[in-house]
């Protein structure tokens, strides 16, 4: 009898602790996780006409669109680098950002209807969604590389610095902040879902507080902490060190964007993991 | 014999209405009992889940100290009425939701089938979505692949494998998802009503799948079915709950005696008022009853004379076309007929109709019917209500009347009286 009991490979029950996050079962449904990006890359270029170019459309007519109101009408600096470029980075790098939690924020309700009726860890769909949007910023990044061979064959030459090293990381804090807050986020959209609007629009306002349409270097060495408080800050500013040669970086402003990422992803996941339990009897 | 399956105590409770306590203090206070271990002190106890009378409290409990063991190998039939937990219970087996106490204790793979084509996209092929519907179920890619041909071949749509499922018709949508779950390689398959869909041919090859999964490969198989028919051929024990209670296990035969015994109540008559009744913001349903030619209330049908069954409903906005229509159920679940009035009959501007639809006489056999009722516009496709169990009625024999010598029991459903010839031939 006392053998039995140890035999059972699986005991559902009222309790859980807030750290057993399982991510063991997370590991035995990776191919779902890649399926999931599969379908979601597949479903948008199905459903549109230009299909993948839309990816380039979006971030090319908002690069353009800053261009004119904030280079030219507004005329604020671009750290001597030419606009276009300039925004391209910001832009590419917010949309990953942003995109990621949005749709993060939302997943319960999105996906209500596969929840209520297979069980699979539901941390799958969020770093699906984290995945996609992966493929999406790699596209958007390829565009940046084109333009930026382009500048260099017409005589201005504005080449990667050394601090490129540092991209890889970039991606990984992008993707854990997006993640993480969207996790967050979406366990309180489940019980409130005006939520949802307000962080749409919060995300917009926040791009203004992070160095997109502006370079750091504007901003007086003060007062240069209160946008650095913000984690993506640092994320823009060294991207286009990296990949334009002209950017801020700072030791101390990178460690503090990584232990936020990581404090976030932390919260994020618990949070997470603690609504998807019972979710499906609010929802 | 191992077992398979160990629910102990098990209980779920759902919260109706609002989902906090209504107050920050005592929401606080119910977490930091929560985590001590301790109950929830808002939480009242003791009131069984009774959809039809109203609790004090808000909260219901679906399923309360269910207790059952499975084993390997084994089929097991789970029945009761609607609301009476079963896919509340199937939920907490297959880990969609948690249990609010208890335990369940499985040993093996676990694959439930609460819904088929779970996870299915339109745009995507018939090919793709196998292997996205079956990561989805938990199987892993090599498996799929593995089983893919047979899959294929199972679902009867190998021309269009290749084509996006949107242009599925939904018979061919329905055979392949359940191809893919027929497929899973899992100790134990929860199987809820799924079968209900699909064309019968279809259907009698799914529940032969089903059955030679239990029997030749030794798999372990929970189903829930309305249909005693199905569940009595396919499963070797049964469970049958009752308000979220476990009434009886054991032999599936005992056990579906048993429901069909108990499990119904002879109901001739309801009437609902405007606030209450159901319907949507097109129709209510307000009455329904039954009488017999002379329009007087009966208790049951007398075969030999027929009934009216009249039904009294109110339509609020026009612009529809909303048809009356009757289901009737044997007490297996077996479907027996759907009446619908003709399209020239039907009225559709506002206000309140009351129909009779005349059960003839030599028509159902003897025995207990649930009548359901609807009110359904076809286009669009709207169901303004749909009240299941709005009647459920004895057709019952007096056996004086009986033009025969036997005065045995005559089986059957129907039992009309159909033109005999004589011929003498010397």
């Amino acid at each position: 009898m006392q053998k039995e009991e140890l035999d059972w490979n699986l005991v559902i029950d009222s309790k859980r602790g807030l750290f057993d996050l399982k991510l063991g079962k997370v590991w035995s449904y990776r191919d779902l996780l890649v399926l999931l990006v599969r379908r979601d890359f597949v479903a948008f270029y199905k459903q549109t006409i230009f299909g993948p170019l839309w990816f380039f459309i979006q971030p090319l007519f908002t690069t353009i669109t800053f261009t004119v109101i904030f280079g030219r009408l507004a005329g604020i600096s671009t750290d001597g680098l030419p606009p276009v470029l300039f925004y391209l980075v910001g832009i590419t790098c917010w949309n990953y950002f942003s995109e990621s939690l949005i749709k993060t924020s939302t997943v319960f309700r999105d996906n209500a209807g596969i929840f209520g009726k297979v069980y699979f860890p539901r941390v799958i769909m969020p770093l699906s969604i984290v995945f996609s949007n992966l493929i999406k910023f790699g596209v958007q990044l390829l565009l940046l590389v084109i333009i930026l061979l382009f500048y260099n064959l017409t005589g201005n030459h504005y080449w990667p610095s050394f601090y490129i090293i540092f991209f890889p990381m970039l991606v990984l804090i992008m993707a854990g902040l997006g993640l993480g807050f969207g996790m967050i986020v979406s366990a309180m959209t489940i019980k409130y879902r005006d939520l949802a609007f307000l962080i749409t629009f919060s995300i917009q306002l926040l791009m203004y507080a992070t160095p997109v349409i502006y370079p750091l270097s504007t901003i007086p060495a003060d007062k240069q902490w209160i946008i650095l408080l913000n984690p993506m800050s640092q994320v823009v500013e060294l991207a286009r060190l990296g990949l334009l040669g002209k950017g801020y970086f700072n030791w101390l402003s990178l460690g503090y964007t990584f232990s936020v990422t990581m404090l976030v992803l932390l919260l994020g996941t618990v949070i997470f993991n603690k609504a998807e339990k019972n979710f499906v009897d609010t929802i | 014999m191992n077992l398979a399956i160990s629910v102990e105590k098990l209980s779920k409770a759902y919260q109706l209405g609002e989902f906090s306590t209504g107050t920050i203090s005592q929401d606080v206070q119910r977490w930091w009992m929560l985590k001590r271990g301790k109950e929830d002190p808002f939480l009242k106890i003791g009131e069984a889940n009774n959809r039809t009378s109203k609790g004090e409290s808000n909260i219901v409990w679906s399923l309360k100290d269910i207790d059952f063991k499975v084993e390997q190998g084994d089929s097991v039939g789970i029945i009761g009425r609607n609301g009476a937990g079963k896919s509340t219970l199937l939920k907490l087996l297959s880990q969609v939701t948690s249990p609010t106490s208890g335990s369940i204790k499985v040993n093996g793979r676990i694959a439930s089938l609460l819904e088929v084509g779970t996870g299915f996209h339109p745009e995507l092929s018939g090919r793709e979505n196998i292997f996205l519907n079956g990561a989805i179920l938990g199987m892993r890619k090599k498996e799929i692949q593995r089983q893919f041909d047979e899959i294929v071949d199972f679902s009867g749509v190998e021309r269009y494998i290749d084509t996006p499922v949107k242009r599925y018709s939904s018979g061919m949508y329905v055979r392949l998802a359940f191809a893919v779950a027929a497929h899973l390689e899992s100790e134990i398959l929860i199987v809820d009503e799924v079968l209900a869909v699909g064309d019968a041919e279809f259907q009698k090859k799914c529940l032969g799948k089903m059955n030679d999964m239990s029997t030749s490969h030794g798999r372990t198989l929970l189903f829930v079915s309305h249909n005693m028919t199905a569940i009595n051929s396919l499963c070797r024990t049964g469970i049958y709950l009752q308000n979220g209670e476990l009434v009886k296990s054991g032999e599936a035969n005992e056990v579906i005696n048993y429901y069909l015994s108990t499990s119904t109540e002879v109901a001739t008559k309801k009437r609902w008022d405007l606030e209450t009744s159901p319907g949507d913001e097109v129709a209510r349903l307000l009455e329904v009853k039954l009488t017999d030619t002379h329009g007087n209330d009966i208790d049951s049908i007398d075969f030999y004379q027929g009934a009216i069954m009249e039904c009294t409903y109110t339509i609020l906005k026009s612009g529809y076309n909303p048809a009356p229509n009757v289901h009737i159920f044997n007490q297996k679940g077996d479907y027996i007929l759907i009446s619908g009035p003709l399209k020239s009959q039907i009225h559709n501007k506002q206000g309140t109709y009351t129909v009779r639809m005349k059960i003839p006489s030599h028509y159902l056999n003897e025995g207990r019917y649930i009548v359901g009722v609807a009110l359904s516009t076809i286009i669009p496709q709207v169901i303004h209500f749909y009240e299941q169990e709005a009647l459920i009625v004895d057709v019952l024999e007096d056996m004086e009347q009986r033009d025969t010598d036997y005065r045995g029991n005559i089986p059957g459903i129907v039992r009309s009286i159909l033109d005999w010839e004589f011929e003498a031939k010397n």
